[in-house]
């Protein structure tokens, strides 16, 4: 038993360290670099009592990202899932109040309206043919109008602590962490979740879509259903995400500003190429916590706040130029080996890339 | 039927509807006073919007736009605050910081190959940090001659939006008479193709992205002209980028290049104008104005991408059109 588990865990590692040297997948060698720099700056940081409230921090964005990995591998965005949040917080703040018992059936319903919102946005985007960016725009406008209406723009509402404790709380006296955090057993689970559903029938439609929807319709994939349930995917990350922002950041109609683009752009940190049809939901996870290290190195090293996003955009656009460039470099020999294909030369897509280079699964 | 024409139709609905609200209120839609405050509102998303436009036509996307709008609007307003010769010299500076901009936001989508979406968040995230580190409100200050050409107007025309027009026919004239153009149409329809035919694929985008980031500028200096100051934030108030994808889309232009028109683009602003100025006459509550952007946004898409899907362009038109 024990054996087994430390061979397994050795061809893990083996694995881990060919996707580390692969410059596809550069965001995990960033994510180390970003840790150890971290840890160097602030060696208390490495303490895991410590390091798992970072965790904590991040699992919301980290949820959401993944949730956002199906829909933008897919070939699609979701933009709604910023207001999204801020819906799900206003409800929740609303209508369990101090009304501990009410948890679990507004619980319900957050969940309920999480899927409505992305079967609509999916319905709308694969069977009336709207872009997602358009579909998603106008349903993060309808739903942050709404948002406001009902709140006037300021904080209301207070859910009971019970609740609240999903976010902020954790099992006390937990081994090696002494508190292990609700919201980490959340993303673990998100993560097991993600990753078996990436693996599956579902997943791998999903990334043949995002290729090529055309190849995906004339196999007999029902393109307009897999689509609609990785909308439904990400719009349930949102309500997670959601209910784990309560916790800490209370309950105002701001809470998710941006998210959306942050979610996006962990994504795309994590190998996710914008267009679909590559990505790997692990890397836009370490996308995630990528962007979060790389705040609390600005954080530690006394960078002002306002440089942040400067540096943020430098990172992003680097990042995904790296890869970009890389790939190109990888295609190119493939191509001078094998067959010249022409038409293969100085495209910028992704897509051709597909072909002749290799995929990491 | 062209989809411009039927942006068109749903602008006089639009307005038919909206005059019948306003008169509802006691309140007439086309008195000058009204006519003038809805072409104030159509004049910066136009002038935003045209740029937009063409970047999208060339299937890319310019995120960066609210942040160059302030930008230029601040060295606008600090260039010219000593007045006389500095208006001149404020307007020709924020323009080439604006294109500077556009031409690296050009480059990295191009030669580093980052998709649009990335390239110009990144690029906007990264003027943001230059703003939110350099200023703490607005700053410099616009010499009275020179605010005179955000407020002027000739009957129920602003100045401002007859220049938004004038540049909008500009666009136009390159877009349909002149090889660059064609070119943009070309490369946004598909990359692949037009390089087969010999096109050198990457120039249109930068000229777009170019383009796009200096009638951004424009926008930002007639909003420091009307403000009176350049402010760091007057870019992301308005949400012009969103906002501007979004009367784009309206307008008629596929998201995914290669098709579209800038007087759809016109049509599209100016259906959002109406909406403003009629739901702010019959004081319909402010937040829900976002609803309802949000609505006629998906309901209009949905309605092109109906028909657009049964018709296709004319590849050879009869000579003379």
């Amino acid at each position: 038993m024990m054996r087994e588990i430390r061979n397994s865990a050795g061809k893990s590692v083996a694995r881990s360290v060919a996707v580390i040297v692969d410059p596809r997948q550069a965001v995990f060698l960033v994510l180390i670099l970003l840790l150890a720099t971290i840890f160097f700056l602030n060696p208390g940081f490495a303490e895991p009592s410590q390091f798992i409230r970072f965790v904590q921090r991040v699992a919301p964005i980290a949820i959401l990202t993944m949730g956002q990995f199906f829909v933008l591998v897919s070939g699609e965005f979701d933009l709604s899932v910023g207001a999204l949040i801020a819906v799900q917080v206003v409800v929740a703040g609303n209508l369990i109040g101090q009304d501990e018992s009410k948890s679990i059936p507004v619980l319900i319903l957050m969940f309920f309206i999480g899927l409505v919102v992305g079967l609509v946005n999916g319905l709308v985007s694969s069977l009336l043919r709207v872009p997602s960016f358009v579909v998603t725009l106008g349903m993060m406008l309808v739903l942050l109008g709404g948002v406001y209406f009902v709140t006037g723009g300021s904080a209301s509402g207070n859910p009971a602590d019970g609740f609240r404790s999903i976010g902020r709380g954790g099992i006390e006296g937990f081994p090696i962490f002494g508190l292990m955090p609700w919201a980490v057993i959340v993303l673990i689970v998100c993560t097991l979740l993600a990753s078996y559903v990436s693996t599956r029938p579902f997943g791998k439609t999903l990334i043949a879509i995002g290729d090529n929807p055309e190849t995906q319709f004339y196999s007999g994939a029902r393109v307009w259903w897999t689509k609609t349930q990785a909308f439904m995917i990400s719009s349930t990350s949102a309500t997670v995400a959601g209910i784990l922002l309560v916790g800490y950041a209370g309950v105002h109609p701001s809470v998710g500003r941006g998210y959306e683009f942050i979610a996006i752009t962990a994504a795309v940190l994590g190998g996710v190429v914008l267009g679909g049809g590559r990505g790997w939901v692990l890397g836009a996870l370490a996308g995630a916590f990528t962007l979060e290290a790389l705040f609390t190195v600005l954080n530690f090293a006394d960078v002002p706040s306002t440089w942040r996003d400067s540096v943020q955009g430098i990172i992003i656009i680097a990042a995904v130029a790296y890869s970009a460039v890389s790939r190109n470099g990888i295609r190119r020999k493939g191509t001078n080996s094998a067959s010249p294909e022409i038409g293969e030369g100085a495209s910028a897509s992704g897509r051709s890339a597909q072909n002749t280079s290799p995929s990491h699964d | 039927m062209s989809s411009t024409s039927l942006v068109y139709i749903a602008l006089f609905v639009v307005v038919v509807i909206g005059a019948i609200l306003v008169g509802a209120e006691g309140r007439n839609f086309f008195s000058t006073g009204n006519l003038r405050d809805v072409f104030t509102g159509m004049s910066v998303l136009g002038l935003v919007g045209i740029g937009q436009t063409l970047v999208i036509l060339s299937r890319s996307l310019d995120l960066s736009v609210p942040y160059v709008m302030s930008l230029s609007s601040l060295i606008a307003a600090q260039t010219m605050s000593s007045g006389g010769a500095s208006i001149a010299v404020g307007v020709v500076l924020a323009l080439l910081f604006s294109a500077a901009v556009g031409l690296v936001n050009g480059l990295v989508v191009t030669k580093l190959r980052v998709h649009g979406f990335i390239a110009t968040l990144g690029v906007g995230l990264i003027i943001k940090g230059y703003l939110d580190t350099t200023y703490k409100g607005s700053a410099g200050s616009v010499p009275k001659e020179f605010q005179f050409i955000g407020s002027a107007a000739i009957g129920a025309v602003p100045v401002s939006t007859i220049g938004m027009l004038a540049l909008a026919a500009a666009v136009y004239f390159l877009l349909t008479k002149t090889r660059t153009g064609h070119h943009i149409y070309a490369v946004g329809g598909s990359a692949e193709v037009s390089r087969l035919s010999g096109l050198r694929t990457s120039s249109p985008v930068i000229i777009s992205h170019v383009l796009c980031s200096l009638s951004a500028g424009l926008a930002g200096i007639l909003l420091a002209s009307r403000l009176g100051v350049g402010s760091p934030t007057v870019g992301t108030q308005g949400g012009y980028d969103l906002l501007s994808i979004a009367a784009v889309v309206v307008g008629g232009t596929l998201l995914s290049g290669g098709h579209g028109s800038i007087w759809g683009t016109i049509g599209g602003v100016a259906i959002f104008a109406v909406l403003d100025s009629v739901m702010s006459a019959i004081q319909f509550n402010p937040f829900l104005k976002d609803v309802v952007r949000g609505l006629v946004i998906v309901v209009a898409v949905a309605i092109y991408s109906r028909r657009s899907s049964e018709t296709k362009r004319v590849r050879f038109p009869e000579k003379g059109k």
